[in-house]
């Protein structure tokens, strides 16, 4: 989802320059959840935006995958996959809507 | 339900050249499951020391095609998985699969239009889908496709994008801008999608067009900002980055 609010100075062009969506982490996302959830909801706990999961702004060029929220680039989730267990780190959402009609 | 994301083993029955950089692999699926246009599949490599790259390609076929898919892929001179199967998958060759992944980026039928797409070089792919889906239907949910590639013979899916919009009944436009070089007589746009070309290819779709954006990070922004400053509701304007550019990065 577009946002006009959100602007990016020099040092960040890099990072902005490799910002994927939530889309993009979809399979992954599928591996914590068993569902679809891009298309579900979370809300974010430092700004209120209430965002679809795949209009996350998703930083991947990294260890883990960092979830940012789309308003106020807030950390909402954070996820890394070792080989033994798979790290979430939500406590950038307040809540999480995921629709019962996306399970399959 | 039946769980539809579990890793399965397709084999390449074609491969077509589509650019220079871009081919589409056609894949048999043991286990096809009806995708909507616009979503993706993951692809993973696994080296025999049992290194594992992964990456997300969007399907380029229309969902009536059944028990394949087609995924259209960029060469990224650097790309672990996008030069392995363009430098050495062939056909009869075996891939791991999963899919289709994403119900945020897609368009169906019943959700109508008009239809506004944008994209940029292989940002195409999951919009080509959307059209592909559109004409196998004979939706007439009116389309414009505004696509920007860097020289004419970068253009992906050229003529059939021609096709689709002759056989079309009017209710199909395609605008191309070429940014870097232009043939003599072209009568396209030549240079990178801004305010002023958005807002001459949106005006005839109203304020609300169902909006998909698709290609390199740095044009997404540029035109979702650009679409949303024109007056469209950024609830209607979806996205999907490719990261620099080429196919979707993930971690992992």
């Amino acid at each position: 989802m577009a946002e006009v609010q959100r602007g990016f100075d020099e040092d960040e062009s890099l990072d902005h320059a490799l910002m994927v969506d939530g889309n993009a982490v979809a399979g992954l996302l599928y591996e914590i959840f068993a569902m679809e959830v891009t298309t579900g909801e979370a809300e974010c706990v430092s700004c209120g935006k209430r965002a679809e999961i795949g209009s996350l702004l998703a930083f991947t060029q990294a260890p883990g995958v960092v979830l940012r929220c789309p308003r106020c680039e807030n950390i909402v989730m954070r996820i890394v996959q070792t080989a033994e267990a798979i790290y979430l780190d939500a406590r950038g959402v307040t809540y999480l809507r995921l629709d019962n009609l996306s399970r399959g | 339900m039946e769980r539809t994301l579990a890793w399965q083993i397709a084999t390449v029955t074609a491969i077509r050249p589509e650019t220079a950089r871009v081919k589409s692999f056609t894949l048999t699926l043991p286990n096809w499951v009806e995708q909507r246009a616009g979503q993706h599949y993951d692809v993973r490599l696994t080296a025999p020391d049992g290194y594992q790259a992964q990456r997300s390609y969007s399907v380029a076929s229309e969902p009536e095609r059944r028990g394949e898919i087609e995924l259209t892929v960029e060469r990224l001179e650097d790309g672990e998985v996008s030069t392995y199967m363009h430098d050495v998958l062939v056909v009869g060759d075996q891939i791991e699969v999963r899919g289709p992944i994403g119900g945020y980026f897609v368009w169906q039928a019943h959700l109508g239009g008009p239809l506004l797409l944008v994209a940029g070089g292989s940002g195409i792919v999951p919009l080509m889908a959307m059209l592909r889906h559109r004409a196998a239907i004979g939706s007439d949910v009116r389309t414009r496709l505004l696509f920007s590639s860097r020289t004419i013979s970068d253009v992906i899916y050229s003529d059939e994008l021609s096709r689709l919009t002759a056989e079309d009944n009017g209710k199909l436009e395609i605008f191309h801008t070429l940014t870097r070089a232009q043939p003599p007589s072209w009568s396209g746009y030549s240079r990178r999608i801004d305010r002023q070309m958005l807002t001459e290819v949106v005006a005839p779709l109203g304020p609300a067009p169902k909006t998909y954006v698709c290609g390199p990070t740095l044009l997404v922004e540029s035109v979702a900002n650009n679409l949303v400053q024109i007056g469209l509701d950024p609830a209607h304007v979806k996205t999907e980055r490719f990261g620099p550019t080429g196919g979707v990065p993930r971690g992992g």
